[in-house]
């Protein structure tokens, strides 16, 4: 924790930095002691960075798995408004646009699985390309990439890649407005022209996942979900496309920055006003990678059933909900008691609607949104739901994961990918991955503790615990 | 990942850079220089050059599905004129630990040191 930034605990939960400096508005950070002492200095300097910039509106938040990301902290939240000359942020969404986590049930009990297991493992990692230079069994031309890059999950269910009711459990129910497929480059459409369908490599991966306990059994039921169902969790983003936007419009904005008065404290907050060329650019740009990201975990999600469909005739997969973490999305909020069109950024942090949102699907909206946490490889993930003090607390925004603890070069010094599969396998775990060494820089020692990153979620207020869950198979990118 | 290269000339940092993005993804050592791609970019500041460099290897490693071991970079003016050598990704052979995303502006640095050598570094988002 910090000495060289003024932060004052403002409950047990939540700390504050009043503005300084540059700052315009204070810099929020809800985590407990453990977490904020924990947390790097350069958290602190990028929020406080965060809220120096054009149009920010009622704080620069960090979510309790904040790390130091590029420019904005990863498990940051800022959000934006066009009529103060607000901006929109390349690096305050990322390079993996629209990254998330999506969640199946599978109608089985993890009995059901154990008997297959090691089979149900073979069959995924077979059918499932991951991994660095794997492609997918789709191959887009122009015209395909551009329907894909507007209709996004839509796309892939017209494409026969699910079915018309897993739209429904899907943000923006599977495609997101406003994407301008023509202010997609030829470079980035060519580095996704064989990758739709792909998990990708890093933290990338599949689990086949067994419901260990239930925190919340009114919630739980309503998101189907039992003590022992084997459930899935896929987590991945908009593989090359989306890398190539983040990386092209990131130049644009350092080298336009200047034009429109903006000071940058480093390079990687470039951005541009909402209300510009540049900006509406890669508003339309960002929100076709948002599509390209829900396509593609709409397409992984056909070969997954494909694969139970063959080992496991039974199974039966529908969708709890899907998330994306990395993100720009015009939002509604009620500020100091007026409502207000905001541009949120969520780099890292997952959008957590409460009960009553009226962009949830009927059957969610009394009880609010699947919040899906992917912990670490081999520990556990959490199921949670949106809060009604959500809004208000950090524009209906929490964690997104467990949060790195140490570098992927630290974690192969410590660890050998070979030995993290053997212990892991001990435990009963089956890993899949075409890379040991990346199994070693993903050990589940790297990362902190996913479980007191969701406490301090839910004791903060920004969502409620329904379910933890554990790894039994990691298809691992 | 942090990168980092150093070199007699600012040509020569960059070329160490370029070996350190593969060094990310698997053993250089593994990599035989088989086939060249040529790549250029342009660019008055050597940092944003830098980053624009690494980038279009990521863009190259990605679209050709190569790994590349052996870098040449001359620098012409405000150009820079690079070829890689490579060959395909085998993924038994290399077993590629990750895939780079991008290049990006966090701790970019590229100076001349005090004694006279020149350094080149920058984050890349894997």
């Amino acid at each position: 924790m910090s000495d060289e930034y003024p932060l004052q605990r403002e409950s047990e939960y939540s700390w504050r930095i009043d503005p300084f400096g540059k700052m315009r508005v204070p810099g929020i950070i809800y985590a407990d002691e453990n977490l904020i002492r924990d947390m790097d200095n350069k958290v602190f300097e990028q929020l406080c960075n965060v809220a120096g910039l054009p149009g920010i509106v009622q704080a620069a938040y960090a979510m309790p798995d904040a790390h130091w990301g590029y420019g904005f902290p990863i498990g940051g939240v800022a959000a934006f408004d066009a009529e103060q000359d607000g901006v929109v942020s390349a690096g305050g969404v990322g390079f993996d646009i629209s990254c998330g986590v999506r969640a199946l049930r599978t109608g089985l009990t993890i009995e059901d699985i154990e008997p297959v297991k090691k089979q149900l493992a073979d069959a995924l990692f077979k059918n499932i390309p991951v991994g660095v230079g794997s492609t997918g069994r789709i191959h887009l031309n122009d015209k395909g990439m551009t329907a894909m890059l507007r209709g996004g999950a839509r796309w892939a269910v017209e494409q026969g890649f699910g079915n018309a009711e897993d739209l429904q459990h899907i943000e923006e129910k599977g495609c997101m407005a406003g994407a301008v497929p023509e202010e997609v480059s030829a470079r980035a459409r060519k580095r996704q022209q064989d990758e739709m369908g792909t998990l990708g490599s890093g933290n990338h991966y599949l689990e086949v996942q067994r419901v260990a306990e239930i925190y919340d059994q009114r919630i739980a039921t309503a998101f189907g979900l039992r003590e022992n169902d084997a459930i899935v969790f896929i987590h991945c983003g908009s593989r090359g496309l989306g890398h190539q936007i983040g990386t092209e419009f990131l130049k644009y904005m350092v080298l336009e920055a200047s034009k429109h008065g903006i000071e940058l404290p480093d390079r990687e907050l470039a951005c541009a006003p909402i209300n510009s060329e540049l900006g509406q650019a890669y508003l339309g740009a960002m929100r076709a990678g948002i599509n390209c990201a829900l396509a593609n975990r709409q397409i992984i999600t056909h070969l997954t059933r494909q694969v139970f469909a063959d080992v496991l005739p039974q199974a039966d997969l529908t969708l709890i909900f899907d998330v994306s973490h990395n993100t720009c999305k015009v939002e509604t909020h009620q500020v100091e008691g007026r409502k207000r069109k905001l541009y949120v950024h969520r780099k890292g942090a997952t959008r957590a609607f409460g009960p009553g949102h009226p962009d949830l699907p009927e059957t969610l909206r009394a009880i609010g949104q699947p919040v899906l946490i992917g912990g670490s490889m081999g520990t556990e993930s959490h199921i949670l739901a949106g809060t009604e003090q959500g809004t208000e607390l950090s524009f209906n925004s929490a964690c997104h994961g467990a949060g790195r603890a140490m570098s992927r070069h630290q974690a192969t010094k410590l660890w050998r990918g070979r030995s993290v599969v053997d212990e892991l396998a001990d435990r009963g775990i089956i890993i899949r991955s075409p890379s040991m060494r990346g199994v070693a820089e993903e050990a589940p020692g790297a990362y902190k503790d996913v479980r007191a990153v969701v406490d301090a979620a839910e004791k903060a207020g920004l969502a409620r615990k329904v379910a933890r869950v554990e790894p039994h198979v990691c298809i691992k990118g | 990942m942090g990168l980092r290269g150093f070199g007699d000339t600012l040509a020569q940092a960059f070329e160490q850079v370029a070996l350190a993005l593969t060094a990310t993804v698997t053993e250089l050592g593994l990599v035989t220089p088989q086939r060249c791609v040529d790549i250029e970019c342009e660019g008055s500041d050597q940092e944003l050059l830098l980053v624009d460099w690494l980038n279009a290897l990521v863009f190259e490693m990605a679209t050709r599905r190569m790994l590349f071991s052996r870098f040449t970079v001359k620098l012409v003016d405000h150009r820079l004129i690079g070829k890689a050598w490579g060959e395909a990704v085998d993924r038994q052979r290399h077993s590629p630990a990750v895939e780079v995303k991008g290049a990006t502006y966090t701790a970019l640095k590229v100076a001349q040191q005090e004694n006279g050598g020149w350094l080149a570094q920058c984050v890349v988002d894997v």
